[in-house]
């Protein structure tokens, strides 16, 4: 895909997110719009993956740790065809197949059913040491938030991977910098976290912005670091493309209503 | 009943076996291989055994990504830090996706010993019981122990074996093991005897002494919490009227209250549980602790005659 067609796919995403919670009446849409980037590019230039075939044994893996972001997942996989797009109406209602929060059961091209953050991550990892194992060249991405890293899960996850070298492994972190209850920095502010990642024995990319789709490609692009995971820590802006969203806490787990979504998507067509 | 095992011993040979057959088998601790024994496969196979530190709830969802690879997990550690600390990855990355993880862990009940009532799981069965798709399976001895860990490997989807630290005994006869199906240890018309685990040679015990003043009893070894087999528990709670459950595990959650699940509303029977009384474990002798809760065959045997 070109920058160009990526940016519409991004832009479709959005709207899938608009409409998804809208419909739902609930879900998370300051936290998958601030991932869209991330998850389209890993999932358009990077992941072998097949929309008719998800279940592909050879398949590379995606692990979304922050599951809240569902509808940012969703819109991903709807619109490359993992799925009838029919079913994003059918968000958080009964019986539907996109639960609030992933379920691999359910969903083809879900991998694992996260949601409960800190968990994600460690299923990424068994995947990659599985593979690994299994002396397979499946590359396994798994996306985590800031909020997340507050979990102590996370960290042992992290440790894991750099002791058991998990080269085939990419961390995407969305540090939008905003949680439920207000920022990381009010609520338990999560320090110098590119020093971390590092002293946890990432290859650590730090991208400023995590929104731009062409950087979002090019860093993960890069060759990998024989030996070592890979975390590319990208600053984004919870809420992005939606200008009364971006940046506002209250929009973590809230639905746009009628008024709002008429307003977000009126945005989102000049995308 | 000579010889003493125990049945995380059995478990480490098994997993060697196991291993020589199936290839798709791995084995992850968290640096506890030694006391769980899995460090004899780790020593046989060392490119399959994987150390995760002492990081129990990274063990658990580790294992649940590493089964979605077409490997069979056998996940280890104590059953209060598996069970326990770790629950919540038990239930949402092992089994909320119905992940093939086998969940095998040691150090299960107050048998533990002088290690003390941090360490002595009494709840571990309640809380995997409770989880929708669970397997939950207590071995009487090392030989169950054993094909326990065989019929694991075939069974799809996730499993808890709850194992123990103290060697007991090993019976003599080779019973057959199915899981869901229990086991018919002794016949007798006057009560109906449903335990499992260490309590299945303690309650044989028991059987003796009360066969000396006349009382006969049948003892049933329920190896599979769940599914349990209700036909078993309800044949024999109708064909003996009295029913009493005897569990190294807390008389709150565990195979107590599984039986009573079957029975309630449809069997009218008198029924007892004895186990350990919502009371935390204490440090001491195996031998000692058991008998400080009343779960050695002497005490077994009077508070059968007592509730019947």
């Amino acid at each position: 895909m070109t920058t160009q067609e990526l940016e519409k796919f991004c832009a479709a995403v959005r709207r899938d997110i608009i409409n998804m919670t809208a419909d739902a009446g609930s879900g998370h849409p300051g936290g998958s719009l601030s991932a869209v980037e991330l998850m389209s590019a890993a999932f358009c230039t990077q992941m072998r993956v097949d929309p008719k075939n998800p279940h592909d044994p050879d398949r590379d893996r995606f692990v979304l740790s922050k599951g809240h972001a569902s509808p940012c997942y969703y819109g991903v996989l709807g619109e490359l065809g993992f799925f009838a797009k029919e079913e994003f109406k059918n968000f958080r209602q009964l019986h539907a197949i996109l639960q609030g929060h992933p379920d691999v059961k359910k969903v083809p091209g879900v991998d694992a059913s996260t949601g409960s953050l800190g968990q994600g991550v460690s299923i990424a990892v068994g995947m990659a040491l599985g593979a690994k194992h299994l002396k397979k060249d499946t590359r396994v991405f798994a996306m985590c938030g800031d909020g997340e890293a507050q979990e102590g899960q996370l960290w042992e996850a992290f440790m894991s991977a750099a002791h058991y070298k998990l080269d085939n492994l990419t961390v995407l972190f969305d540090n939008n910098g905003l949680q439920i209850d207000g920022s990381n920095e009010e609520v338990m502010s999560l320090g110098d976290l590119p020093a971390k990642l590092r002293a946890f024995g990432f290859d650590l990319i730090e991208l400023a912005d995590g929104n731009d789709i062409a950087a979002v490609v090019e860093a993960l692009a890069r060759p990998a670091v024989p030996g070592k995971p890979r975390c590319i820590l990208a600053h984004t802006l919870k809420g992005k493309g939606v200008s009364f969203m971006e940046n506002q806490v209250g929009w973590h787990g809230k639905a746009p209503n009628e008024e709002q979504r008429v307003a977000a998507l009126a945005e989102l067509e000049g995308m | 009943m000579a010889e003493k095992i125990a049945t995380r011993a059995a478990y480490g040979e098994a997993l060697i076996e196991l291993g020589a057959q199936n290839d798709k088998v791995v084995v992850l601790d968290a640096d506890l291989a030694n006391a769980t024994q899995t460090a004899k496969f780790q020593k046989a196979y060392p490119d399959r055994h994987y150390n995760m530190g002492i990081a129990e709830s990274n063990l658990v969802s580790v294992s649940a990504g590493m089964s979605t690879m077409g490997l069979i997990p056998f996940c280890s550690t104590f059953a209060m830090f598996g069970a326990g600390r770790a629950y919540e990855q038990v239930r949402n990355s092992v089994a909320y996706p119905h992940f093939n993880v086998k969940l095998c862990m040691t150090h299960a009940g107050v048998s533990v010993g002088e290690d003390g009532g941090s360490h002595q799981a009494i709840e571990d069965l309640a809380l995997m019981r409770v989880i929708p798709g669970m397997t939950v399976i207590v071995p009487a001895d090392a030989k169950e122990a054993k094909k326990a860990v065989f019929a694991l490997a075939e069974l799809e989807g996730p499993a808890y074996l709850r194992l123990a630290r103290l060697a007991s005994p090993v019976f003599e006869e080779d019973y057959p093991f199915e899981i869901g199906k229990a086991n018919v240890m002794r016949e007798g018309p006057d009560a109906a005897i449903f335990t499992c685990g260490l309590m299945v040679s303690e309650c044989l015990e028991a059987a003796k002494l009360l066969e000396a003043d006349g009382i006969r009893v049948s003892v049933i070894n329920v190896h599979t919490i769940k599914p349990i087999d209700a036909d078993c528990v309800t044949e024999y709670a109708q064909k003996c009227g009295k029913v009493i459950t005897v569990e190294e595990h807390s008389v709150i959650g565990g195979l107590g209250d599984a039986v009573a699940d079957v029975l309630m509303g449809k069997v009218a029977c008198k029924f007892k549980k004895l186990g350990v009384n919502d009371r935390f474990g204490q440090s001491g002798k195996a031998e000692d602790v058991l008998r400080e809760y009343r779960l050695t065959a002497g005490q077994i045997a009077e508070d059968i005659k007592a509730a019947l």
